[in-house]
């Protein structure tokens, strides 16, 4: 993946394919580090099932075909010299607090460090394809906050969907803005 | 500075049209946006169908989706269209500036454009 937004983009996916109701997106950033958290409340995955699609390349693939996505994200931060973690819990064994937390810390400094990227794009995605689930967003950076949460966006607007073109618009100039005031990293092409 | 008073202001106007008719367009463009897909540079298509479907005023018409793994990904990025009593259009290896070019012609137009579609898939 060419930006780690893109890698979000993906993994969150995966939380809207486990059918999540809300879908909490973090970024925390310093100088140096950039930490990624995506966390579902999706049906979550059994351990056996957790480390397969983890490392598809180590474990014996008895259990289906496993995707790409999770070992891309894994790869893209332990190239920086940063950590990943995934934990899950499966809602038969969990069925009132089920869900999925995926993690990453990259180095900025790292020479093999992809930008964020256009996290904007991301979330304007995310929204139009899914928007019956709660997206709360936040991303903290040395300036200052960016945040989003999609049911406070919802009570103004009634009955209209937040896939509507013109929300979708609006939620990516309301980020925009917010980007401009927390003097934050760049997002190209809005 | 974006309030959320601007989001009322939209609800406002989609009220004074006849219905909100979520969902029920004519023509339906599907995105994949897979793993796959999104390597390949799904986002800014479907951002780019989102915005010019807008644009032209065609959000009555046409709803834009997105999907899963078509299973052509070396084709990626992939999208559908469906259009109720017409054959399924498949465009491949799109881009932002052919979905625009895809908007224009073909679902304001009513032209496939064969240059981008791939055959008995
Ligand atoms: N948040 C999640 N909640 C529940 N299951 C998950 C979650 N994330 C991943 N999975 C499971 O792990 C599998 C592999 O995920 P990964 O993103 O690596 O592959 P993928 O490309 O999404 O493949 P697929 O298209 O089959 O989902 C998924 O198919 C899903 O079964
Ligand atoms: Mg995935």
């Amino acid at each position: 993946m060419k930006e780690i937004s893109l890698n979000i983009l993906d993994i969150a996916q995966n939380s809207v394919k486990a059918g999540a109701e809300t879908v909490r997106i973090e970024l925390k950033e310093t100088t140096e580090t950039l930490f990624v958290s995506i966390s579902d409340d999706g049906c979550g995955m059994k351990p056996d099932f957790l480390a397969a699609v983890t490392d598809p390349f180590t474990t014996t693939r008895t259990t289906r075909n496993v995707g790409l996505g999770i070992p891309l994200f894994k790869l893209a931060c332990e190239q920086t010299g940063g950590e990943f973690s995934i934990v899950s819990r499966d809602s038969e064994n969990f069925p009132t607090d089920h869900g999925t937390t995926t993690s990453a810390l990259f180095y900025k400094t790292s020479i093999d460090y992809t930008p964020l990227g256009d996290v904007i794009s991301t979330l304007t995605v995310l929204i139009q394809g899914a928007p019956e689930i709660r997206w709360v967003f936040t991303h903290t950076l040395p300036g200052g906050e960016v945040r989003l949460d999609t049911d406070e966006l919802k009570e103004a607007l009634g009955g209209v969907p937040l896939s509507h073109p013109e929300v979708v618009a609006w939620i990516a100039d309301y980020l925009k803005e917010q980007y401009d005031g927390a003097n934050g990293n760049p997002c190209p092409s809005i | 500075m974006k309030s959320l008073e601007e989001l009322a202001a939209i609800r406002e106007r989609m009220q004074n049209k006849v219905v909100l008719r979520e969902g029920s367009g004519d023509i339906r463009v599907v995105v994949g946006m897979a793993t796959c897909g999104i390597a390949a540079g799904a986002r800014p298509v479907l951002n780019a169908f989102v915005e010019e479907v807008n644009r032209e005023g065609l959000s009555d018409k046409v709803t834009v989706t997105q999907t899963g793994c078509i299973g052509i990904c070396q084709f990626e990025p992939v999208v559908e269209v469906f259009e109720a009593g017409k054959e399924k259009v498949t465009y491949v290896k799109m881009t932002p500036e052919k979905a625009k070019e895809v908007v224009e012609k073909h679902l304001k137009g009513g032209k496939v454009i064969t240059d981008y579609v791939i055959k008995d898939i």
